[in-house]
């Protein structure tokens, strides 16, 4: 006869699923079990190692984690954990931890199958527990790209480079070119890490980046024999190993830091760069972008961009900002168009002359958000033939243009479209309408000005559309008559403040009193960023990349650039997040927002960026006044 | 007074097995655990627990035996062992009250001799861990005494003595020269500091599981892993 433990039997009887099983099933389980105690703070099962046992907890409580370290759930007496390791292959998925001093009981596999075999109820609470279970997990490895959950740590890839205060420049230059690093950490060997003596390079006191070498060393003429001390940036901002990558992301918009030294009790581990974000901050949109491009037909790639509203409502909850969100949603729809023509090629037969198929508008310019038609057009090989190829071009185009709206990007109301014969140019017809449109520019013919001097070659002949962009640039900057018509445009859409800046709404379809965040706010921001841009012969398109040339030509007064960068990422978020909400709840997204439904604090601050955006547009008038004579 | 380590439990369990009549001792102190230098994670443990018919055990009896070997990872209830014996003495109504085991059970228990062969067995080549030293120690002595004319030693973990050293500890020079109060060293006291739960039945099984839980929890809160073997026994 095997010992009772009574104790077990009953506290087990108390617990489900164990209250179901006869008396006589859960004394030979009270038998069984092995007992084991955990103090407070102490890992019961950590991710990825074997799991043998069911685990039940008698005393104290436990919390669960997710594989990306985020608290998943908190149990108490009679909590049960475990069960998704043992159901799953025997390893364990959710990380447990000791919250406070715990007792556990623990119930070996082969006895918890045998239970699961021999008592349906038993099973079916561990079965209905875990396909919910499982299915968060899935849900889980999905999301385990996330920026705000993904610890600093998981960027670095490579050992950290230092060098110590009284390394000299020339050392620095040989280090960093053989170890292939952009910058180095210096180390002062007179301020050691006082808790761990053992190979005590010191603590770190400044970085030299690339740039420090050239800035510092080169442009100044200084020595060779300089030392690090003399040329470090001091103003480090140091970061915890365990910190998320989004306090990162802050940390380096906040203080306009490209490289981030990580340390673990002050012992430096590596450096993260700007890049590395960027790359890491991709691979949630990168994953979207090689599934597009796996799809094989319309169809199939109809359903998969079911996908993007979530894509989007997740990039936004990971904090990123317009310029993130913008730039993956074009880099999304630019791999759809691409994956549609090669789709088309496929079904046409290859192009009979060259071509190139270019999107216009924001997604040119990085800056595409959910709610989005289509603006694109073809450029043609000057050995174009009417006659003989305008078939083609046209098969290829509706396949595109159709496919697209499939896809969710709906019809251009505005006939720009590929599908339109009048916007398949040969190259040379390009040059000449932009030429026309630049040394004539009637008013009505700007008011595509928008989409049509943002452009990016997307398939095909891509450098075409770069040729494009360089006359455009060129032909602008010095026709003031065309940059006083651009201005003039650009001031067309004004934002919805009043005379006493009141906001002004408007009635939009269903009645509903709102105003229109795109129309009213970062288009005409962009129309305004753009003359700016096409007045000092920038080629860039995207709106916050204009404004850093602006800035660093010194184009606007003080301030003026800066404000409307600040002016122009708060009302794109407000955008972004009202759309990411209407996602969210169900609801079709659209970019009418109904200030009453903001706080005064919000409200306040969009009034500010509204503001910013009717003092942008008087401005215009003066500076580029077809009027006024070159200064 | 003498540290534990000085005490070489290997060769005296070596005189003893040499020395003892019965065979089930000898079979006892050749495989008793006496490497007292082993660090506690790799020591084996059983926590033993008797029920007597009173406290004194010149004129006492032992009435059942409770045992559950476990290791600082785990203790195995699968291995754990109970037993009913008749005491050779009346059980008292005072008794009866706290262990719960009454006359008609004892009538027809058999005797401890009957239990001798498997109890030492389960003890063997294990650290015997007990709450209160003297009890088990000087009864088991007894009943074997009396019924083969032969006595019993072992090494011993006390868990109250473990938790008056860090009580002690923990209240200091100043406490002490005042003559503070450690706190109660009652099993169920001491497994409260620990957060274990209170086992409200009592019997030998039941109370040798308990000790075996606020030892592991001792461990982990007094001691490190590595900690050896002669730091702890009694």
């Amino acid at each position: 006869m095997q010992a009772e433990q009574v104790e077990i039997a009953q506290f087990l009887a108390q617990h489900p699923p164990f209250d179901d099983l006869p008396t006589n099933a859960l004394n030979e389980l009270a038998q069984q079990v092995e007992v084991a105690y955990y103090r407070s703070q102490t890992d019961i099962l950590t991710l990825g190692q074997d799991i043998a046992d069911l685990f039940i907890i008698r005393s104290g409580s436990v919390e669960i984690y997710r594989r990306n370290s985020e608290l998943y759930n908190r149990l108490d007496v009679g909590g049960i954990f475990g069960q998704m390791g043992l159901l799953m292959n025997r390893k364990v998925r959710f990380p447990a931890k000791a919250l406070e001093d715990t007792l556990v009981y623990c119930i070996n596999f082969e006895l918890f199958n045998r239970y699961c075999d021999e008592f349906d109820g038993f099973a079916d609470y561990f079965e209905a527990d875990g396909n919910v279970r499982l299915r968060q997990a899935l849900v889980e490895q999905a999301d385990s790209n996330d920026l705000t959950t993904a610890k600093v740590k998981s960027l670095i890839h490579r050992d950290v480079v230092t060098v110590n205060t009284q390394t000299t420049v020339q050392d620095v230059a040989k280090m960093m070119t053989e170890e292939a690093v952009s910058s180095v950490l210096v180390t002062d060997l007179d301020k050691p890490i006082s808790d761990d003596p053992e190979e005590d390079d010191g603590q770190i006191v400044g970085i030299i980046t690339d740039r420090d070498i050239r800035t510092k060393v080169v442009a100044q003429g200084l020595g060779l024999d300089v030392t690090a001390n003399q040329i470090m940036s001091t103003n480090l901002v140091l970061l915890d190993s365990n910190s998320y990558v989004f306090e990162a992301v802050l940390a380096m918009l906040r203080d306009n830091l490209h490289h981030l030294p990580v340390v673990q009790k002050r012992r430096p581990i590596g450096v993260i760069s700007l890049s590395d974000i960027l790359r890491y901050e991709s691979q949630s949109s990168l994953l979207l972008v090689r599934g597009i491009l796996a799809q094989q037909t319309i169809e199939d790639l109809a359903h998969y961009a079911r996908q993007l509203p979530n894509v989007f409502v997740r990039m936004v909850n990971e904090d990123a900002n317009s310029h993130m969100v913008g730039t993956a949603m074009a880099v999304i729809g630019r791999t759809f168009k691409q994956r549609l023509l090669v789709l088309a090629e496929e079904k046409f037969g290859p192009p009979p002359v060259p071509y190139c198929f270019i999107a216009l508008g924001s997604m040119a310019r990085d800056e595409q958000l959910i709610v989005t038609d289509q603006d694109n057009a073809l450029i043609l090989d000057d050995s174009y033939d009417d006659d003989k190829h305008n078939d083609y071009f046209q098969n290829i185009s509706d396949f595109v243009c159709d496919g697209l709206a499939q896809c969710g990007y709906t019809y251009c109301t505005g006939e720009i479209m590929a599908s339109f014969k009048k916007w398949r140019k040969t190259r040379s017809q390009w040059f000449d309408q932009f030429s026309d449109w630049i040394a004539q520019p009637k008013p009505q013919a700007l008011l595509n000005s928008s989409i049509f001097f943002d452009l990016d070659g997307v398939w095909g002949k891509t450098k075409w559309a770069d040729e494009l962009k360089v006359f455009i640039a060129k032909q602008s900057k010095q026709n003031r008559v065309f940059l006083a018509n651009m201005a003039a445009n650009a001031r067309n859409r004004t934002p919805p403040l009043g005379f006493f800046k009141g906001f002004v709404l408007e009635h939009n379809g269903q009645h509903k009193r709102s105003m229109n965040l795109k129309r009213r706010g970062t288009a005409p921001l962009s129309d305004v960023i753009r003359v700016h841009a096409l007045a000092m012969g920038s080629r860039k398109q995207n709106s916050f990349e204009r404004l850093e040339d602006i800035i660093d030509a010194r184009l606007l007064p003080e301030g003026k650039a800066q404000d409307l960068r600040d002016s122009l990422e708060y009302i794109a978020m407000m955008r972004i997040r009202h759309q990411a909400w209407q996602i969210e709840q169900g609801e079709e997204p659209d970019n009418d927002i109904d200030p009453h439904l903001l706080s005064p604090f919000e409200q306040r601050n969009l009034k500010e960026a509204f503001a910013i955006l009717e003092k942008a547009q008087s401005f215009l008038k003066f500076s580029y006044s077809a009027n006024v004579g070159v200064k | 007074m003498e540290k534990q380590s000085t005490f070489d439990w290997q060769s005296h369990y070596k005189a003893l097995a040499h020395d003892a009549k019965n065979e089930h001792l000898k079979a006892f102190y050749t495989q008793a655990y006496g490497n007292t230098n082993t660090p506690i994670k790799a020591v084996e443990f059983v926590a033993l627990d008797f029920e007597t018919t009173g406290l004194n055990s010149e004129v006492d009896d032992i009435v059942s035996v409770g045992l559950v070997p476990f290791s600082m990872q785990r203790v195995y209830c699968k291995h754990a062992k109970h037993w009913v014996v008749q005491p050779r003495k009346s059980l008292s109504e005072e008794s009866i009250v706290i262990h719960g085991i009454t006359h008609s059970e004892v009538d027809d228990a058999p005797d401890l001799t009957s239990k001798l062969a498997p109890l030492l067995n389960a003890l063997s080549g294990k650290v015997v861990v007990v709450h209160y030293a003297a009890i088990e120690r000087h009864f088991l002595n007894n009943a074997l005494l009396a019924r083969i004319n032969e006595g019993i030693q072992f090494a011993l973990v006390d868990t109250m003595e473990l938790e008056q050293r860090a009580l002690r500890a923990r209240q200091g020079l100043i406490g002490r020269l005042f003559n503070q109060k450690v706190g109660s060293l009652r099993l169920t006291d001491c497994r409260a500091r620990y957060s274990l739960p209170a086992y409200h039945n009592h019997n030998a099984l039941t109370d040798a599981l308990a000790t075996a839980e606020l030892l592991i929890a001792q461990m982990q809160y007094h001691y490190r892993e590595d900690t050896p073997l002669f730091e702890l026994l009694s």
